[in-house]
């Protein structure tokens, strides 16, 4: 689905992302954790072409990204960045329909699909007509995530999705995106710094520092199996805090 | 929401266009007579005489009253934006064709009318430069005569802007005299009499025919070395009116000679001290010396407020419309291309640090006198403050959210116009806003090239020392500012989106 190869970015003297490979197929979610600043939103903007690499190159679906075919690609891909990122002039509904009435979608078809999304996360019909600093945390989050499903797209980028929840709204969330994950059968590449959450969702855990890939394998491979003293810590660290 | 904006724009500029002022549209007909008259009083008499003895023969006559200095009308009659003005013989020869060595009269019709221009016999009365102070004070130091000023080197001198700049005036008058004053000062003709009186000035020029001399007590001085050319009052005229329409020259110079010198004393001093209008005035004397019966008639304050309101309306709606819609592209750009953005803006800024009266006055080469100058300065007065809210409207833009607009998958053009500009219209229409009040208050001055406005009863009531219309111009002006900002704060809820709105409360 999504294969990073041997991507780098530098800004100015710092080496955000360096040598990265990434493959993502269908129906497996990956999760990208790592210290604050380690380059997992670098990554992230990197597959969705928001900035270019100095190095290396992105394909998607076995086709190269390029500047000509990136509009097409970016509606086939969900993407929920840090932060949310919904528009604030534009209530909740018109956040989530903004493309597809771009791409002239008929209105019933848009009413349905909004119907199945509002469904599938829970989210208050109510509420569709507040603009989002109407809206709680959750709830935001909720309909950022709605925006990037609407066009069913076939990937999903997540940057920490459940950023600033707090804990009882973020478990909750977790088993409802678990769950949409599951029924929906994307591929999906999450970013976290929860080393939890990532071995809640991931079939496939990257942990990175300082740009770079230090371990990729499943949750027990990280905890049994630590590549070097980092990788102990950073796992133990959140785990001893309990 | 996008759409909304341009619907209201074109309802501006439609609404604008269906209250142009039948001047303009009128523009260059063939059978318009075009008069012009300086801003201070004696002129603007001498204008309304031309006016109503045109008017009475039937003739379609504008008169455009109180324009700036004496270069702006002389360039619009032999550029054709008037076809009449009175003049003086010595401004002629001094100002207008300085620099020419003209030796006598036939040399200096000979001059003109190689510009197209005819010189009108002298009407009547020779309004010759004097220098003068108060009597009070003239008694005191014994001064009879301007050689007697040698004597007094401490005495702060007044003068007219133009009189300190043309050949005739302070510079020479210094020379040939050898005054030794060095306090002096360039100030408004209008304004010195006050400055006379309250003793911030003790000499001032004068016109030989000021109806202040009386009033306020004044001494002319007596010009013992003959330093002041004449000053014959004179119509001045295009040669292509002999030709367009001889009736109406001929007419025109029924008021050869019959002005005399006490007879322009006494009008002046009807307008200016018993606060009779310019026209009435004017028509009076026609009836008196020509027996021409005009159709004189009192134009009541609320109809000038009414002409006025409407003249500086289309000043400013005008001019801030085509400021909208040129200065929110530029902001664009000046956000899409940084480089030549800020090219843009210090273009723009350059413009925003000429005094508005020099701007409006620059255009006059341009677009000749009337609303069309006025309303190209308002225009690039209001570019700024758009062009900068829209530009820092945009650049203030989250990241996040650029970055969420871009990963969508929306091209560049539908960002801009379904994201970028709605969030950044709170900025844009706050930038439309200072414009806008910006424009009312400069659009005063439009007045001086013959834009009307609230200007006129402002610039009026300076020249009249009349404090009331004075406030006839400034307090509908002020209240059309205060109208405007009340305008803006109404239509906020309608082009900003309320999910801004709720940000900027919280
Ligand atoms: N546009 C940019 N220009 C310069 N430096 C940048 C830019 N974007 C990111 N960086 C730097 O690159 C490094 C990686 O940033 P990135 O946002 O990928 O970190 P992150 O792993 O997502 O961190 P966090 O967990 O805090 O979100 C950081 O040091 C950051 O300061
Ligand atoms: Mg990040």
């Amino acid at each position: 689905m999504l294969r990073l190869k041997n991507v780098s970015k530098k800004f100015e003297e710092l080496q955000a992302v360096s040598s990265v490979d990434l493959n993502l197929w269908e129906r497996e979610t990956i999760v990208l954790v790592g210290p604050s600043g380690c380059g997992k939103s670098t990554l992230i903007r990197l597959a969705i072409g928001i900035i270019a690499p100095d190095e290396g190159e992105v394909y998607f679906k076995g086709e190269l990204v390029t500047p000509e075919n990136l509009m097409e690609i970016r509606r086939k891909i969900g993407y929920v960045i840090q932060e949310g990122g919904l528009f604030p002039h534009l209530t909740a509904i018109q956040n989530i329909r903004l493309v597809a009435e771009y791409l002239n979608w008929d209105s019933d078809k848009i009413k349905n699909r909004i119907k199945e999304l509002t469904d599938l996360t829970h989210f208050p019909v109510g509420a569709l007509e507040r603009f989002p600093l109407e809206l709680s945390g959750g709830q935001r989050q909720r309909v950022s995530l709605m925006r990037a499903l609407m066009l069913d797209p076939e990937m999903l980028l997540l940057d920490e999705p459940l950023g600033a929840l707090d804990p009882m709204i973020r478990a909750d969330l977790q088993d409802e995106l678990k769950e949409i994950f599951r029924s929906l059968g994307k591929a999906v590449l999450l970013v976290t710094h929860d080393i939890h959450e990532a071995g809640f969702f991931a079939d496939e855990i990257l942990l990175m520092k300082d740009g770079k890939v230090l371990q990729q394998g499943s949750i027990r491979e990280l905890l049994d199996d630590p590549v070097d003293d980092f990788v102990k810590k950073f796992i133990s660290a959140q785990r001893n805090r309990v | 929401m996008i759409s909304k904006t341009k619907r209201l724009l074109l309802g501006i500029v439609i609404a604008a266009n269906f209250c142009l002022p039948q001047e303009s549209m009128a523009g260059d007909s063939k059978d318009e007579v075009n008069v012009g008259s300086k801003k201070f009083t004696e002129s603007v008499i001498l204008g309304e005489m031309a006016y109503y003895l045109l008017i009475n023969n039937g003739i379609n006559v504008i008169h455009k009253a109180e324009l700036g200095g004496t270069q702006i009308l002389f360039k619009s009659l032999v550029q054709g934006e008037l076809d009449i003005y009175p003049e003086y013989t010595g401004t002629i020869l001094q100002e207008i064709l300085a620099g020419e060595s003209i030796k006598n009269e036939d040399e200096l019709k000979d001059k003109l009318a190689s510009m197209g221009i005819l010189m009108s016999e002298p009407l009547g009365f020779n309004n010759s430069y004097v220098i003068g102070m108060k009597k009070e004070i003239a008694e005191k130091l014994n001064i009879n005569k301007v050689s007697d000023l040698r004597n007094y080197p401490e005495l702060k001198f007044g003068f007219s802007n133009e009189f300190m700049d043309r050949e005739d005036g302070w510079p020479s008058l210094q020379r040939k005299y050898n005054l030794p004053q060095r306090d002096v000062r360039g100030i408004d003709h209008d304004i010195g009499y006050r400055g006379l009186e309250n003793g911030s000035i003790d000499v001032i020029d004068l016109y030989a025919t000021d109806a202040e001399i009386d009033y306020y007590n004044l001494k002319s001085l007596e010009d013992d070395l003959n330093h002041f050319p004449e000053y014959q009052a004179v119509f001045l005229y295009r040669s292509d009116l002999v030709t367009r329409n001889p009736e109406l020259v001929k007419s025109l110079l029924r008021l050869e000679g019959i002005i005399s010198e006490s007879a322009m004393i006494k009008l002046n001093a009807e307008v200016k001290l018993a606060g009779k209008s310019e026209g009435e005035v004017a028509s009076r004397f026609l009836e008196r010396e020509l027996n021409v019966e005009t159709e004189f008639y009192q134009v009541t304050i609320i109809d000038k407020l009414i002409q006025n309101t409407y003249e500086h309306l289309f000043l400013v709606v005008i001019s801030l419309s085509a400021a909208i819609i040129i200065a929110i592209p530029l902001g664009i750009v000046t956000y899409k291309i940084p480089r030549f953005g800020q090219l843009l803006l210090g273009l723009i800024g350059v413009i925003q640090t000429i005094p508005s009266l020099a701007l409006i006055v620059f255009m006059i080469p341009l677009l000749g006198i009337g609303a069309k100058p006025a309303i190209a300065a308002l225009f690039l007065y209001s570019l700024l403050p758009i062009v900068r809210n829209t530009y820092s409207g945009l650049k203030d833009i989250p990241l996040q959210l650029s970055e969420s607009a871009e990963a969508l998958g929306l091209p560049s053009k539908v960002r801009m116009m379904k994201i970028e500009l709605p969030l950044a219209s709170r900025s844009i229409l706050s930038g439309i806003k200072t414009a806008a009040v910006i424009n009312v208050g400069t659009a005063t001055l439009g007045a001086i090239i013959g834009a009307g406005g609230y200007g006129q009863p402002i610039l009026t009531g300076i020249r009249l020392d009349d404090t009331g219309l004075i406030l006839q111009g400034a307090i509908p002006a002020a209240l059309l500012a205060f109208g405007v900002q009340g305008l803006f704060e109404l239509l906020e809820p309608i082009f900003v989106s309320k999910g801004l709105r709720l940000g900027e409360n919280s």
